[in-house]
């Protein structure tokens, strides 16, 4: 069938002229339009700006480098996408009951977040009584990840856990495998945020370890799993921090290659093959509301990933080349007016999100902007999901934007600014010299006074903050989710009755011998993490040892 | 009388994020009143000391993950220390069933996201008479 034409049409040279005198007479004076990462969108693309004569070196086909269309040849359209929302709170009781409830609504992968306690290093018994499980799971040993996971299949679901250097959630679920009887070859997951080099810049959540001495520990855990738990993805690249904390998308997504080039440059310097690592290394990226510019990110990232991969460390295995990712929904986009508001602003960033090829999503709770996510918003999240996955046909087809004029000129143009950026961070001596110096974190905080700027001065609309405020519905504030005091307090006492009844030579011992393989640089410090975890140490006990051999992590602060 | 405010930002408890704490302190630095920045993570103690060391007129304490639950411990502890006259605000994320309690323990003012900077500095310009009238009366106190 051919399709009609408007024989009235004007011949292409025409009517573009046409267009462009249309254009200036109707619009009148008005402000260049410029995304986050600083480049300047057109009104209108054309075949001028990209046309398909580029298909085969740019664009091409999914599965195939140079991989823009997406990592796979069947993308969302053969196996969606993971949907892994992060939960924790309270007790590795509470903690249990809400995951059950996630996989039962649809929730595909475990997520677990560690109560902040943890995150910093410390077991419940030294932390202020007040703050336990706030805002993630009070998870300080081995049993504990037993009791977080109970049943769950740990071989069919997939885990991530939030847990970088010293990695002693993974050495909890690993002693947990050994007591049920599971094979570690058959354990799946990812450690989420191992690199530490985007927490000395940006969060500093996970900060508990000086650099250097993260540093080693990193390429020993990555060996480590590649080794005896070879399904597990040591390693998680993160450039949500750095986007969350101002970084323009392409700033997060340049600095983000460019500590992954660090990491993997580590590896090859260890004698490690990278067609055996890299398949392991995975992604992690904050996605905006900035919807063309968050697609073209990701379509440039895979681009340069592919590119590096290759030519950097001469991979040859095409599971080397591919750039996979999670995605979480940016927290810093909601707002506290109109909190409900923040659904839509979610589904928007979802939808760049997937259309951007990703393989992993969190979606954000409505209400983060007012409290630590409560299971109603978790609930609409998770919903949300569902819809865009099976309601909206937005899998229908694989890289459904591909080839728009707009959508190529622009990740041709990120991809440019990207290249850019980690050149600064090749010159400086690559990333870890460059966040020593603070090179990375003063062009972060300069992005984030900017965007604060643009919001003050309403150059930036934000719907409720600067424009269209109403007079708040205080029913619209959600329902304030804290874990139970009694709960907690049963909790601390179990954990520090557990401490006092357990071999304490064979803690000592475990821990000495952590301790003795900081100062040997054979030794692999992650596997005296793991012996520790077996032994029945703590997380306190195992990240107070490592501090005391290698140094507090204190990160680097540029204002 | 000079009434350049002298403010220490900072953050206690666990929580690293300082995205907030870092524009609010740049802007109020541009704004010309006089800031003191810390790390992440500050004891309370440590905040007492700095206080009293550096002489400040206002606290700032960001909270973005519930540490602002510390804040009733804070004011205690610079009561106790008899520093009554510093002001002390928060920002961030402080759900208002906390906030009532933040303002019952005696917390000037909580600013919550989507607050302008403007907004802040005012509410520091507008406290300092109140802070050093306090001040010199204490200190005229014999």
């Amino acid at each position: 069938m051919t399709q009609p034409v408007d024989k009235h049409r004007p011949a292409h040279e025409d009517a573009e002229a046409c267009w462009r005198r249309e254009y200036a007479e109707q619009i009148g004076p008005h402000a260049q339009v410029r995304n986050r990462s600083g480049i300047e969108v057109k009104p209108l693309y054309t075949p001028r700006d990209w046309d398909s004569a580029r298909f085969d070196a740019q664009l091409g086909y999914p599965g195939q480098p140079p991989y823009a269309r997406g990592i796979y040849p069947t993308m969302h359209r053969g196996r969606t996408w993971t949907q892994r929302q992060l939960i924790g709170l309270g007790t590795p009781v509470n903690y249990n009951a809400r995951l059950l409830d996630l996989l039962a609504q649809g929730a595909t992968a475990v997520s677990l977040i560690p109560c902040n306690s943890v995150f910093r290093g410390y077991d419940m018994d030294e932390s202020p009584f007040e703050l336990l499980g706030t805002c993630g799971v009070v998870a300080n040993h081995w049993a504990h990840m037993d009791r977080c996971l109970e049943g769950v299949d740990i071989v069919a679901t997939s885990c991530a856990l939030n847990d970088p250097s010293p990695f002693t959630l993974l050495a909890f679920l690993l002693a947990s495998a050994k007591k049920r009887g599971v094979d570690w070859g058959s354990v799946t997951g990812t450690s989420n945020q191992s690199d530490c080099i985007s927490h000395f810049v940006a969060n500093h959540m996970f900060f508990r370890i000086a650099l250097q001495g993260a540093r080693k520990l990193l390429v020993d855990h990555i060996e480590f799993c590649n080794t005896h738990v070879p399904r597990w993805n040591p390693m998680s690249v993160v450039g949500q921090h750095m986007q969350q904390a101002g970084a323009t998308p392409a700033e997060a997504m340049a600095f983000t290659l460019s500590s992954a080039i660090q990491y993997a440059d580590d590896c090859i310097a260890r004698g490690m093959d990278p067609d055996v690592f890299l398949p392991r290394f995975t992604f992690f990226f904050d996605v905006s509301i900035s919807f063309f510019e968050e697609i073209a990110k990701f379509r440039a990232g895979r681009r340069i990933w592919a590119r590096v991969a290759r030519d950097r460390w001469a991979a040859r295995d095409p599971r080397s080349w591919r750039f996979k990712f999670h995605a979480q929904t940016s927290g810093v986009d909601l707002t506290r007016q109109q909190p409900l508001n923040n659904i839509s602003r979610v589904t928007i960033q979802a939808m760049a999100g997937i259309l951007g090829g990703l393989q992993s999503l969190h979606t954000d709770s409505y209400d983060e902007a007012l409290s630590c996510p409560t299971e109603f918003g978790a609930r609409i999240a998770v919903a949300t999901q569902n819809i865009l996955r099976e309601e909206a046909h937005l899998t229908d087809v694989i890289d459904p934007v591909g080839g728009s004029h707009y959508i190529e000129t622009l990740t041709d143009q990120m991809e440019a600014e990207i290249l850019r950026l980690m050149k600064v961070v090749e010159e400086a001596g690559g990333m870890y010299e460059a966040v020593e110096q603070g090179i990375v974190q003063k062009m972060i905080g300069e992005s984030a006074r900017r965007f604060q700027r643009q919001v003050e001065t309403g150059e930036q609309t934000v719907v409720g903050v600067n424009a269209y405020q109403v007079d708040e519905d205080a029913s619209a504030q959600p329902a304030l989710a804290r874990p139970d005091p009694a709960l907690m307090r049963a909790h601390l006492e179990a954990f520090k009755a557990w401490k006092a009844a357990r071999s304490q030579a064979e803690v000592r011992s475990a821990l000495d011998a952590l301790a003795g393989s900081t100062h040997d640089a054979k030794a692999n410090i992650f596997g005296a993490v793991v012996s520790a975890a077996e032994a029945g140490c703590t997380h306190g006990e195992i990240c107070a040892t490592l501090r005391r051999e290698l140094g507090f992590g204190h990160p680097l602060l540029v204002v | 009388m000079d009434i350049r405010p002298k403010v220490l930002i900072a953050k206690i408890g666990f929580d690293g994020h300082d995205r907030g704490s870092r524009v609010v302190a740049s802007f109020l630095r541009d704004a010309g009143m006089e800031v003191i920045y810390t790390p992440p993570w500050q004891e309370i103690p440590t905040i007492v000391k700095l206080a009293t060391e550096e002489d400040v007129d206002v606290i700032g304490i960001s909270s973005l993950a519930t540490d602002h639950l510390l804040v009733p411990a804070l004011m205690r502890a610079l009561r106790e220390a008899g520093l009554d006259t510093v002001a002390v605000i928060v920002g961030g994320i402080v759900p208002d069933a906390d906030e009532t309690a933040l303002l019952e323990s005696g917390v000037a003012r909580v600013f919550h996201p989507g607050t302008s900077l403007q907004d802040i500095a005012a509410c520091i310009h507008d406290l300092m008479p109140g802070i050093r009238a306090r001040r010199t009366t204490i200190e005229e106190t014999p």
